[in-house]
């Protein structure tokens, strides 16, 4: 009893054969493809899949102040970041790790979130590890197998907060950025400068980070160099100096108004580099050099009194007073008056022109004044017919090309140009009406549509303080200390200039409104400004100076402003000249004193009498 | 006449069993051998070593079992392997990555996959079943009883869910049915509703599929019965219908590792992650492989389940296309004598078993090559003689020793 005879059985078992064979044939042939033909892709994958690059950081160039004292600077640190696995599994030990570092739920949340969607790379937990945290995790190797941890550079600011809006900080490079390439080769976990000068020498500091191949296992263990491949070492950043004076910096710092906002500027006359340049209230730039904790971000964004914000270069105020200066500058350039010249309408505290009446400060009036007498008494009068001689029209020309309505273009990104009207599409654009002759007379006296940032103050001073030229204020220092070639010039005599700083002068001498700020050993040069702030609050304070040895020209330039300090002769006069006091004393070589002024002299009790010889 | 030994190692087939099962042995240590320390794969080489002695006797007692005590047993036996594949759902437990499966039974201490057992026992019956015919199938409602006795069973490993193992009953059905000389045709018209099954997840396909079966079916008229051609085209529009519930049905991870089938990259983490490395592992390994034991990829870890599921991928990079090619070829030659030693049997119950097991074996070794270089998804199915498991080792020298015993039953 057989289901198939032999004959029957034979041709079926043929077929069983071919269709085994074929069967088989499939996988040969499907593997000859892939060992055989494709063998080379797939052995690179395979090196690929167990090569890891690792980047070394390379360190930051070190930025240093014009006498080489450091502003920035490297201290080793941690980074500790997991190895990429199923999602779970990061979260897990995520979470296992806060017993030995610190992270909060916030950034558990943020973490979380991006092990679970982000692509499959190392997850960064903290590029600041504390040392005893990094050595908490790599005792306990075997419970957290796929962590990473690598020492990395960590930037510090020893001064603190002095200097931080200038030489800034830095930051972890983000997504974003990495993705559009704004930096050469930057990787996830790239540190890169954030503000300040920081972020302007960013390509200098940053250095070519070094890179490692090492093999690993599944795990993401390292287990030993990658043979054949050679490493690539790192290259530090290049470090850089700068102009700046850091102790005149902690002096600025130490005697700025406690709890009061402003900015003070000080400027090298022969090279216009920057000495200092200072912003209150500051932050600490240290917060920024690890993970920046999200609530202290938010305190600082959020504080109306803006720390972050760099008044020096980016506060845009009324200049007041002081800009009388400019207005006496342009008219001396276009000839419209001479020094001695007197106006023809002597103050009796006010003017008239067209239907209105201006208003001097001083109700009973100058009386007839020379230029150098309407800057020492700051007598809006002489300075209203100045701007009626000069015109609307030349008066908004010679202003643009000085460069009041432009960035002064300092070397830090922060910089703001200020608000100055180039022409009467200026009114035409913002009120639809063409400027009356009128607006001449406000802005001649620093008032109207005009706001000027600190520094573009200060370089306009350095301008008088010279030849009438000005350079570019620079925060870097050329090797050779070379002086930066000139930006912009007035067209002014050098007999003229000295009329508009004897004007200046006057106000530290007696009868000066800033007489009680005057140096023993140097001559200050000054304009005092009270500059109203809308609204009811008290006037923002100004003062402009310059200073050097008497009878000698001025090598420093100081412009201090106070946010609603209100009296420019009582606040930003001491500070300016407690300022260039400090400097030039150490430059030369006279010890430094904290009781700098003639005021302080006389609270103190000291002598003088070097305030009326200095007379002459 | 025969003695203990003499004739079985002359026997071709055990030979090459023996050559596959050591060389499986020699791999199981070659996947210990890691870059990481684990204590799940190291030493695992000596317990499969014992396994294999335990299993050598037991074909030496199999063997010698008179071809009428299994078909006596056929049905008890089949009987006893559904029963207890149903206990299994319900007090099964799962193992390793296949931790969600239940596929394990543990009595007294001692873990096993009942669904080994019962693929054969399956077999023994349905071998059991269609011996008595005296003549092949030639309708449809022939292979009807057939498929019901391999669906049972099928149905509940598929429940467990273990679709690996569920498809080799399918290879059993077809392979018996096969060489119990049932008409090409009649076997399409058979496979056709899983066929439609598939390609119903393209509609275009498959209305031009159902209408190439309904041209078949009508050349084919004269051979069925009409209520027949009705069914075969009703079973597939059915099958066309519960395509979309059923694959809603699938749970997360199955589904997964079909569309990663498709595209390895869509889940380079999770389920692609298997069938990415195992394809580098293979490929890097080229015409020679990295040597014994140096494959970097299963040093490193990046293999999984590089002892069980994926030995061949170990294989594959070690001793490259070579070493694949001899593995490829030692099965087939075990295939090619158990399709002659069918051929010779002087029993149909001998040759129809034989084929009952060459179609689990086959199954096996085409789905678990095929899915470490990704032309078949990735099933969780381990590979005959080769892969760690002491349980589907016995199970597969039990079935050779039965398969030995009746083709040499000369009574």
């Amino acid at each position: 009893m057989t289901l198939l005879s032999p004959p029957r059985a034979r041709s079926l078992a043929v077929r069983a054969r071919v269709g085994v064979f074929a069967l088989l044939g499939v996988l040969v042939a499907v593997l000859f493809r892939a060992q055989v033909l494709r063998s080379s892709d797939w052995l690179l994958r395979s090196q690929s899949n167990r090569l890891k690059t690792l980047t070394v950081p390379a360190p930051r160039g070190v930025i240093r102040d014009r006498v080489g004292r450091v502003l920035a600077d490297n201290v080793p640190g941690y980074s500790v970041s997991i190895v990429p696995d199923r999602p779970d599994s990061m979260i897990s030990t995520l979470r296992r790790m806060r017993e030995h570092l610190e992270i909060d739920d916030a950034r558990l949340e943020e973490l979380s979130a991006r092990a679970r969607s982000g692509p499959p790379r190392p997850l960064l937990v903290s590029v600041d590890a504390p040392f005893d945290a990094v050595a908490a995790l790599e005792e306990r190797r075997s419970i957290f197998p796929r962590l990473l941890i690598e020492s990395r550079p960590k930037r510090r600011y020893p001064a603190g907060e002095v200097g931080a809006h200038t030489i800034g900080y830095v930051g972890e490079i983000n997504e974003a950025e990495v993705e559009a390439r704004e930096h050469e080769g930057a990787e996830p976990g790239w540190i890169v400068g954030r503000s300040g000068v920081e972020a302007q020498y960013e390509a200098t500091l940053q250095g070519k980070p070094g890179t490692r191949y090492v093999e690993v296992n599944a795990e993401g263990r390292i287990v030993g160099p990658f043979a054949g491949v050679r490493s690539v070492t790192e290259e530090p950043g290049t470090d850089i100096r700068l102009s700046l004076d850091l102790t005149l910096m902690e002096w600025i710092h130490h005697i700025f108004p406690d709890g009061m906002n402003g900015s003070v500027v000080a400027l090298d006359v022969e090279t216009g580099g920057v000495l200092a340049l200072y912003s209150a209230p500051a932050f600490d730039p240290n917060v920024f050099a690890g993970v920046v904790d999200p609530a202290e971000w938010n305190r600082l964004v959020r504080d109306p009194e803006s720390p972050l914000y760099h008044r020096a270069v980016m506060g845009k105020y009324p200049p007041g007073s002081p800009w009388k200066l400019a207005t006496a500058a342009i008219a001396l350039e276009l000839g419209v008056v001479t020094p001695t010249e007197r106006m023809p309408v002597s103050c009796r505290g006010s003017y008239d022109f067209g239907n209105r009446t201006y208003r001097c400060w001083k109700e009973e009036g100058h009386g007839s004044l020379t230029l150098a007498a309407a800057i020492q008494h700051s007598c809006n009068v002489y300075f209203y017919q100045l701007g009626v001689q000069i015109g609307l029209k030349r008066l908004l020309e010679v202003g643009t090309r000085m460069g009041f309505g432009a960035r002064c273009g300092i070397d830090l990104p922060q910089e703001t140009g200020g608000n100055f009207p180039e022409g009467f599409g200026y009114w035409e654009r913002r009120y639809g009406y063409e400027p009356r002759e009128g607006e001449a007379l406000n802005l001649a006296i620093g008032q109207g549509p005009n706001d000027q940032t600190p520094l573009k103050m200060a370089q306009f001073l350095v301008a008088i303080a010279r030849d009438g030229s000005a350079p570019a204020p620079l925060l870097y220092l050329t090797p050779n200390g070379a002086a930066n070639g000139a930006d912009w010039g007035l067209d002014i005599s050098r007999e003229h200039l000295e009329h508009i700083r004897e004007g200046m002068r006057r106000v530290t001498r007696q009868g000066g409104t800033a007489y009680r700020s005057s140096l023993e050993h140097f001559d200050l040069l000054g304009k005092t400004g009270t500059a109203q702030s809308g609204g009811d609050r008290p006037n923002h304070a100004w003062f402009t100076g310059m200073a050097g040895p008497y009878g000698a020209a001025p090598e420093i330039v100081v412009v201090a402003l106070v946010e609603f300090g209100g009296s420019g002769s009582e606040v930003a006069a001491p500070l300016v000249a407690k300022t260039a006091d400090f400097y030039l004393r150490g430059v030369h070589g006279i010890p430094r004193d904290t009781i700098q002024t003639l005021g302080e002299h006389e609270i103190a009790g000291r002598g003088t009498a070097w305030a009326r010889r200095a007379e002459r | 006449m025969r003695t203990l030994f003499g004739p079985l190692w002359q026997q071709p087939l055990v030979t090459t069993m023996v050559a596959l099962s050591v060389l499986g042995v020699g791999m199981i240590y070659s996947a210990g051998v890691l870059e990481v320390s684990s204590s799940v794969t190291q030493g695992l080489w000596m317990r499969q070593a014992v396994f294999l002695g335990v299993s050598i006797v037991g074909l030496l007692i199999v063997s010698r079992i008179p071809l009428r005590w299994f078909q006596w047993a056929a049905l008890p036996a089949y009987v006893l392997g559904v029963g207890v594949l149903g206990v299994t759902l319900f007090a099964g437990t799962g193992v390793g990555t296949a931790e969600g499966i239940s596929s394990f039974l543990s009595v007294g201490g001692f873990r096993f996959q009942p669904a080994e057992a019962a693929k054969i026992t399956t077999a023994l019956a349905l071998a059991a079943l269609l011996a008595k015919r005296e003549e092949p199938p030639t309708y449809l409602r022939d292979i009807l009883t057939p498929a019901a006795l391999v669906g049972l069973p099928l149905v509940l490993v598929l429940l467990q869910p273990d679709l690996g193992t569920a498809l080799a009953f399918v290879g059993i059905f077809f392979a018996v049915i096969f060489w119990a000389g049932t008409p090409w045709p009649l076997i399409l018209f058979a496979a056709s509703p899983g066929l439609g099954l598939i390609l119903a997840f393209s509609l275009r396909v498959w209305a031009i599929y159902i209408v190439l079966l309904a041209v078949g079916l009508y050349l084919y008229r004269f051979r069925l019965y009409l209520v027949e051609s009705v069914s075969v085209v009703l079973t597939n529009v059915a099958a066309g219908a519960i395509a979309q519930p059923l694959w809603n049905s699938l749970a997360g991870y199955q589904r997964n590792r079909l569309l990663v089938f498709l595209d390895p990259e869509l889940d380079p983490r999770n389920a692609g992650w298997q069938l990415i490395q195992s394809k580098v592992a293979v490929g890097s390994g080229g015409l020679f492989g990295k040597g014994f034991t140096m494959g970097t990829q299963k040093r490193l870890a990046f293999l999984p389940e590089q002892h069980t599921d994926f030995i061949f991928s170990v294989v594959g990079e070690e001793f490259g296309f070579v070493g694949t090619s001899v593995f490829l070829i030692l099965f087939g030659y075990l295939f090619f004598r158990m399709i002659g030693m069918a051929e010779t049997a002087g029993h149909s119950f001998a040759g129809l078993f034989i084929f009952g097991i060459l179609g689990i074996w086959l199954t096996h070794v085409f789905i678990n090559v095929g899915m470490t270089v990704g032309v078949v998804p990735v099933t969780g199915i381990p590979l005959p003689f080769i892969s760690y498991g002491g349980s589907f080792l016995l199970m597969s020298w039990l079935a050779a020793g039965a398969v030995v015993a009746v083709a040499t039953d000369e009574s």
